[in-house]
């Protein structure tokens, strides 16, 4: 049993390429050449000089002492926080570009929900001095101004999905119709382990690092390569999936995710999609995902914009389906706790999604022996406005 | 033999015209295809909206966006088709994304459209290689053709895999894009067009996006079969209303 994808791209029932055939040419162009140019030496080798002269990897895996203290375990925390542009996401936009100019493509198109994935795109593509543009949802255009910034400084044009809802899933589907329109110069680095195959295993390949890095971390600090758990918090589940690539299938590592309940899973304000969803197809992916009865897709809700798509990626239906993952869901309310509570025990603020991550430590307990490690996928300095609005700072 | 079968034997072009159901307003549906048939269109195509429609322009979306709001649902478009055979006689084609199928079951599905009298199903995102493998057997149960899309990428190998699962036509999208994004054909089109013409496929090609008058009309259809009309129907549909549907398919076969 394995909990990779397949060669067809399905992860037990899910994943697979559901896509209209003006896509065909661009996934299966794709999907034909990936993981030789992966496995390429050259390829792997100017890949991991830049993870390192330019991202900043190995990212480093702390002790959190204090927090430990407090209950009672011993936890670890990866911090992706650290990585330049301030998450895991450079990780897979650093993958793609590279992927991009071997594929002989001189357009980027990106799709942002908050704006990370946008600006991480938009700053790999500075580096390489390709043309970028990014689709991102009107309302989220409105409400996350400084990213929108950011692109525009990195020299990326934003353009505003102005369909459906006016968010991240509509800023896909706007990225997806560019890639119809523009089938030969234009390659779409999708920003997490959805959409259609190879996506999902060409993302969580790229993301692989970070459990790649935790291996030999942990057996520097713990002289063992395996955690008893590795938590990550999931949207689409990029960070997730790169966390616990390398333990996938090994059953000796505890899998958890932690999806964000909103307002309370069963509040009708909620983007717990493992618990609410239903197997059914969004952006060219058979997965679980949030939809009425009649099929047609809803709209999420987190208090964290990293957690607010509809659907999830196939590698982690699987994890749920067959439960070797274990999820979890969490309000707005004990994420945003949580984030108080590790900004002053161990001097770190985290992005209000990695903050889902670490409020399961009030609701599960572990045993004082176990090794925990948490995926700090995120800095918290993009959350600033919320956070002080929540807490009156 | 199917009523698309027998359509395409007849010896002139083929004019098809899409329509999103539940817009303009949500009763509208038969009337829209009544109106169509009594005015010489030949293949109705009828849109089943969906949320997030990915191979549309901004006029289908939008209508699909409308039709949501309207309340449309695939159970209410099924209500609303149950006697449409008793006033129409030409060819119905449903046309949805396949989420929505998928959970109304795909079998379940199929089923209500042969009671109703639906001749076909296009499904943009189901994949050439899950249709054979889950669904065909299916479809050819309830007596439904599938229709599937070619594009100017397309390869030769793949164009003949198609045709080889096809068994009505081949729906030759004209350009690479979504639809009603392209004015007019240029070159590449026209040896696109000739490319395919000259392949020799056992099934006919019917051509759709980009479509939105006679010159564009006549130009699709001088190496194909005929031709779909989708966002340019909805267009005049939203500024003129059913009334007018007579006028716009005048203008399109003058």
């Amino acid at each position: 049993m394995t909990y990779h994808a397949d060669e067809k791209g399905y992860y037990g029932e899910f994943g697979g390429a559901f896509i209209p055939e003006m896509l065909y040419p661009n996934t299966e162009e794709l999907r034909q050449n990936y993981i030789r140019i992966m496995q390429d030496p050259s390829f792997g080798k100017e890949f991991d000089q830049l993870l390192k002269d330019y991202v900043g990897r190995p990212t480093p895996l702390y002790f959190a002492e204090r927090l430990s203290g407090k209950f009672n375990t011993k936890i670890y925390l990866k911090r992706e926080d650290l990585c330049h542009t301030g998450a895991h996401k450079v990780n897979n936009t650093i993958g793609q570009i590279l992927m991009a100019k071997k594929l002989g493509k001189n357009r980027i198109i990106a799709e942002t929900g908050a704006g990370q994935h946008g600006v991480a795109t938009a700053t790999v593509c500075a580096l390489m001095g390709i043309e970028c543009v990014v689709y991102m949802g009107e309302i989220d255009i409105a409400r996350q101004a400084p990213n929108v910034a950011r692109m525009k400084m990195l020299g990326a044009e934003v353009r505003p999905a102005l369909s459906g809802s006016r968010t991240l899933k509509d800023a896909t589907n706007e990225a997806i119709r560019d890639w119809i329109n523009n089938p030969v110069d234009t390659h779409y680095i999708i920003g997490s382990v959805v959409g259609p195959h190879p996506y999902p295993d060409m993302v969580a390949r790229f993301q692989s690092v970070i459990s790649k890095e935790i291996r030999w971390q942990l057996m520097e600090k713990e002289g063992r390569e395996n955690p008893d758990y590795i938590v990550a918090c999931v949207g689409g589940g990029s960070n997730a999936a790169g966390a616990y690539y390398h333990y996938l299938d090994n059953g000796d590592v505890g899998i958890i995710a932690v999806e964000a309940a909103g307002k309370g899973v069963h509040s009708g304000e909620s983007a717990a999609t493992s618990a609410l969803g239903k197997v059914g197809i969004i952006h060219g992916s058979k997965t679980l995902l949030m939809q009425t009865p009649d099929g047609q897709i809803t709209e999420p809700y987190s208090i964290s914009a990293g957690l607010d798509y509809p659907g999830v990626g196939p590698m982690h239906s699987h994890l749920f389906k067959s439960g070797r993952g274990e999820f979890i869901s969490i309000t707005d309310d004990e994420a945003m706790a949580a984030g108080l509570m590790v900004s002053k025990l161990e001097g770190i603020i985290p992005a209000i999604e990695t903050s889902h991550a670490f409020a399961i430590l009030e609701h599960r307990p572990f045993r004082s022996e176990d090794v925990v490690v948490i995926n700090l996928s995120g800095r918290g300095d993009k959350d600033l406005s919320t956070y002080i609005d929540h807490f009156k700072l | 033999m199917n009523r698309i079968n027998k359509k395409l034997q007849e010896d002139r072009k083929l004019l098809s015209i899409y329509f999103t159901a539940g817009y303009p307003s949500l009763d509208d549906t038969s009337r829209i295809i009544q109106e169509l048939e009594e005015n010489g269109v030949d293949m109705i195509e009828i849109g089943m909206p969906f949320s997030d429609p990915l191979a549309d322009g901004p006029t289908i979306q939008q209508s699909s966006t409308a039709a949501l709001q309207n309340g449309m649902t695939t159970a209410l478009l099924f209500e609303q088709l149950k006697d449409i055979r008793k006033s129409v006689s030409i060819p119905l084609i449903l046309m949805g994304y396949f989420n929505p199928m998928f959970q109304y079951g795909v079998e379940a599905f199929c089923k209500k459209c042969q009671e109703i009298g639906i001749d076909g199903i296009i499904v943009p995102d189901l994949p050439l290689d899950v249709f054979k493998d889950d669904y065909e057997a299916t479809f050819k149960k309830y007596g439904l053709v599938n229709v599937f899309l070619i594009t100017p990428q397309t390869s030769e190998e793949r164009i003949r895999q198609i045709d080889a699962t096809s068994d009505a036509f081949v729906y030759m999208v004209s350009s690479a894009s979504v639809t009603g994004s392209k004015e007019g054909f240029g070159n590449i089109q026209t040896d696109y067009f000739e490319r395919i013409a000259s392949m020799g496929l056992k099934n006919p090609q019917i051509v759709g996006f980009g479509i939105s008058n006679a010159t564009t009309f006549q130009a699709a259809t001088k190496n194909a079969k005929g031709a779909i009309i989708g966002s340019a129907f909805i267009k005049h549909l939203a500024r003129n209303g059913v009334d007018a549907i007579g006028e716009f398919v005048k203008s399109i076969r003058a």
